[in-house]
């Protein structure tokens, strides 16, 4: 599968997907998408360069393990659910926000983060498999 | 109290530490933890013998309403004494019996392990907590019984042992939550006062089924009674302190404790009165048939255990404390004749009774307190085991029903428990010493001083009944019984009834004594029965289990993928299929359907093409990129219901899903064998089963009123309570944001698996 176009294509795709992975998990709030789609996205970006380059390449491209995502979404994700605990005394996932939207970003508040930390355990999840899988056949 | 219980456990952790200072010479200071706590507990004796039950509390799990609540009354304080006091001499003597064993210290270990659980299990007037110190006893007493682990017997003995008193508890854990439930509370001491609505219960029966058979299989009734023979291959102390004194007096305990709560009704008495005088007389009987020393003292005590079985059933004032004091004197008598036998086997080497004589002329002490254990256990004046027969005969002669046939029974058993006493007591040292016995010489005084107490113990009591009347008897009758009535213990009753019975049984078990003699083929006489011995039938029982759970094993878990998947798909068809035709009338009105648009139809010839090239095809790869065309097809309509979410989430799922077959089927070999056309077909049927019947279930779902009031709920207030536009994505992580955090956890423990499973594959495989 290692042809030149796929190889010269998926070298300026990665970079592309990638940001338009953030783009889908930034305008869920509003519109389709979400952290799960974005996260879903992030991870064929990477498995496509994986195609195109071998695995090795994408791995020195990531520099760490996949797996360590999971736990790091998990933690963004929990953090984001106490935070109202801590910060406003109010139950556990209420949501919370910033008074003025920020360009580009919109709206900020604690769900924002929920998606964030979605995003970074799936992409963990889905890498960790198919990167597992693809080493042992 | 807390500590008291505590302090057993805590030595027994403290010896896993510092235990080999404890195997040689100290071990002997290790009996100064019963001691101690022998002595904690006589100091209650003035309170309680004044009628005052003291009560302590500590919450454990108060919502549950488990709590570590001890109570010390007059029972309590009895098995108490016991306990602490048999197990200060047990310890003693293990000292020298097991002297520089190579693990003593594991050895006290267990014990004092045992020691506390006991304790814990009398104290206990929480049932909850009863119930875990009774699973420690079994537990501990597992690891006793299997002191010699490098013998097959003793670990199987172990075993059996652990099952049946293990299933025992489990049924104990079964009527203690049913007694909490149904009256309300697990404090024992509460129960007392729900009695009439315990009784009237519809759970009665069952309460008091499960009840029975968790003391059946501790204090080993019939038919559960064969661990205990097997039980004797541990160490004899062990015999000595579990199971004759204290462990299998666990159930006797426990019928003691619910007799003021569940004694109401004539079933209680029958059963009770029936498996004890089955067991009683049973086991009596096997006496006559055993020639090992131990094996006569295991079947006198499970004979003893079915006389107090037997008491509890007939269950007025005088048989309950005739149970009281026979408790009292079978301690002393069975625990100083284990000891005694411990003695022999240790300095002769043997245990058979027909090969042992004379012995008294070179261990007269050991000899002294044999005979006196055998007076009080056939009930000779002045011992306290007198009392305790003419109680016992006292109690059977007033029964209401079939008294004359009960205290036959009664007498029977004794007469044999009279003869067992004697052959186990008096015959190894009478008449003329073997030549090979000649040098043996008296042992150690820490092993031959117990016994000798203990049965010195048994005269004084005798002499003095008050004793025991003022510290057990009196207070034991007073919690125990609704109407309390005014009573005394006498060694001397007058010329009566009870004394003209009392001598029958004295003569005809002297004249049993010099007449029948042990003899082996008597034993293999009986060995013949044992094919339809509950031991047997047990045993056969639970290896035809493991047979069928192997067997059963193998049927269901082939190690076929395909196979678990048909299995699955073709139980939840069955299921499905009967509760939707059960409840079903199919009627579909076409004319609420919106029309077929020209997407629609060529998306589904798209999709039913892809589902035909799948099943076709014979390229693994073809097979999958069908599968997605599948799945993309759906994903498209998603798109046109108006579901764009789902359809973005469908197409990524469904590339990502293509890019793992391709991944693994890359590598992979052609096909080399298909499925012949017999499988296929029945993998047909079951996927056609199974679309059809989903398909009926979702046409059964859209004949629902719809209930819109939950998409108008997040409609109306995704903008207003949590600022977003896109409902679906609102409520993944807003409104049900606790389950979207469930659901990526769930993702990771599965990326995790996937992780494990191929990792720790391949570094086996690089090993190789």
């Amino acid at each position: 599968m290692r042809t030149i176009i796929l190889k010269s294509a998926s070298s300026y795709l990665l970079p592309v997907l990638l940001l338009f992975s953030v783009f889908i998990l930034l305008r869920g709030h509003y519109l389709p998408g979400g952290g799960f789609v974005g996260g879903l996205v992030a991870a064929i970006a990477f498995v496509l360069d994986a195609f195109s380059n071998g695995l090795d390449k994408t791995k020195g491209i990531l520099k760490f393990h996949p797996g360590f995502l999971m736990p790091v979404g998990l933690m963004v994700a929990f953090l984001s659910g106490i935070s109202p605990m801590i910060l406003a005394d109010l139950p556990m996932m209420t949501g919370i926000w910033a008074e003025n939207p920020i360009p580009v970003i919109g709206a900020l508040g604690s769900p924002l983060f929920f998606d964030i930390g979605v995003y970074l355990v799936v992409i963990g999840s889905a890498l960790t498999i198919i990167f597992t899988i693809s080493e042992s056949v | 109290m807390l500590g008291a219980v505590l302090l057993g456990f805590l030595f027994s952790l403290f010896l896993v530490f510092a235990g080999s200072y404890f195997r040689g010479k100290l071990a002997v200071l290790s009996s100064l933890i019963p001691l101690s706590l022998f002595i904690y507990f006589l100091t209650f004796l003035p309170e309680i013998a004044n009628g005052k039950v003291i009560y302590e509390n500590y919450e454990w799990i108060p919502s549950f309403g488990v709590n570590l609540s001890f109570t010390l009354d007059g029972l309590a304080l009895l098995f108490a004494l016991m306990i602490t006091g048999v197990g200060s001499l047990v310890f003693l003597y293990t000292s020298a019996y097991l002297k520089d064993h190579k693990y003593l210290d594991r050895f006290y270990g267990y014990l004092s392990m045992f020691m506390a659980a006991m304790l814990g299990l009398v104290l206990s007037d929480n049932i909850m907590s009863l119930f875990i110190f009774w699973e420690l006893t079994s537990i501990s007493s597992f690891y006793l019984i299997g002191f010699n682990n490098d013998k097959a017997d003793s670990r199987k003995s172990a075993l059996t042992a652990l099952g049946i008193t293990g299933i025992g508890g489990l049924l104990l854990l079964g009527g203690a939550v049913l007694l909490g439930d149904v009256a309300g509370t697990y404090r024992i001491s509460e129960m007392v006062m729900m009695r009439d609505v315990i009784t009237d219960s519809s759970h009665y029966l069952l309460i008091l089924l499960l009840i029975f058979a968790a003391a059946f299989t501790k204090s080993a009734q019939f038919p559960f009674h064969f661990w205990l023979p097997g039980a004797m291959k541990a160490p004899t102390p062990v015999s000595t302190y579990l199971h004759s004194a204290t462990m299998v007096k666990a159930g006797i305990y426990l019928l003691f404790r619910m007799t003021p709560i569940l004694n109401g009704d004539d079933i209680w008495h029958t059963i009770l009165i029936v498996v004890g005088a089955v067991t009683m007389v049973y086991s009596a009987i096997h006496i006559i048939f055993r020639t090992d020393l131990k094996g006569i003292l295991a079947y006198s005590t499970i004979s003893a255990l079915g006389i107090l079985v037997f008491l509890i059933g007939i269950g007025t004032q005088a048989a309950l404390v005739a149970a009281a004091v026979f408790i009292v004197v079978h301690a002393l008598y069975k625990a100083s004749l284990f000891l005694i036998t411990g003695i022999i086997d240790h300095e002769t080497g043997t245990r058979d009774v027909t090969q042992l004589s004379g012995l008294r002329k070179v261990l007269l002490p050991v000899a002294i307190a044999g005979f006196i254990a055998a007076l009080i256990s056939g009930g000779v004046p002045p011992t306290l085991g007198f009392v305790g027969k003419d109680l016992i005969y006292e109690a059977t002669l007033h029964f209401k029903d079939a008294a004359i046939f009960l205290t036959v029974l009664a007498i029977l058993t004794k007469i044999l428990l009279f003869y067992g006493g004697f052959v186990a007591g008096v015959k190894p040292f009478m008449g003329k010493l073997p030549q090979k016995f000649e040098k043996l010489h008296l042992p150690s005084p820490l092993m031959w001083m117990p016994p000798l107490i203990m049965t010195f113990a048994g005269i004084v009591f005798g002499i003095f009944p008050g004793l025991i009347e003022t510290a057990f008897a009196k207070p034991i009758a007073m919690t125990q019984v609704i109407e309390f009535e005014e009573f005394h213990l006498k060694l001397w009753h007058g010329f009566n009834t009870v004394l003209g019975l009392s001598a029958i049984t004295i003569t005809i078990g002297v004249i049993l004594y010099f007449t029948l003699k042990p003899k082996h083929n008597l034993e293999n006489a009986i060995a013949r029965l044992d094919v339809i011995a509950p031991k047997d039938l047990t045993l056969k029982l639970s290896e035809g289990f493991a047979e069928f759970s192997r067997l059963w094993t193998n049927f269901f878990q082939t190690g076929y993928l395909r196979h678990y998947i048909s299995v699955i798909v073709a139980f939840l068809i069955l299921l499905l299929g009967y509760l939707i035709f059960s409840d079903f009338s199919l009627t579909l009105d076409f004319s609420t359907l919106a029309d077929l648009t020209i997407y629609e139809i060529s998306i589904l010839l798209m999709l039913l093409m892809g589902v035909l090239y799948t099943v076709f095809t014979k390229s693994r790869l073809a097979a999958v990129a069908a599968l997605g065309v599948v799945g993309l097809s759906f994903s498209l309509l998603f798109l046109f219901y108006s579901a764009p979410d789902l359809a973005m989430t469908q197409f990524s799922v469904d590339t990502l899903t293509v890019i793992l077959f391709v991944l693994v089927l890359y590598k992979l070999p052609k096909y080399l064998n298909f499925s012949n056309k017999w499988l296929r077909i029945k993998h047909g049927v079951l996927s056609v089963s199974f679309g059809i019947l989903i398909t009926l279930l979702i046409l059964r779902v859209l004949k629902e009123p719809k209930n819109a009031e939950i998409t108008e709920f997040y409609a109306e207030n995704a903008y207003k309570l949590a600022h977003g536009k896109n409902v679906v994505n609102v409520i993944l992580v807003d409104f049900r944001g606790i389950d979207t955090m469930i659901e990526i956890s769930v993702l990771i423990v599965a990326a995790l698996g996937v992780f494990g499973l191929l990792k720790l594959r391949l570094k086996t495989r690089d090993k190789k």
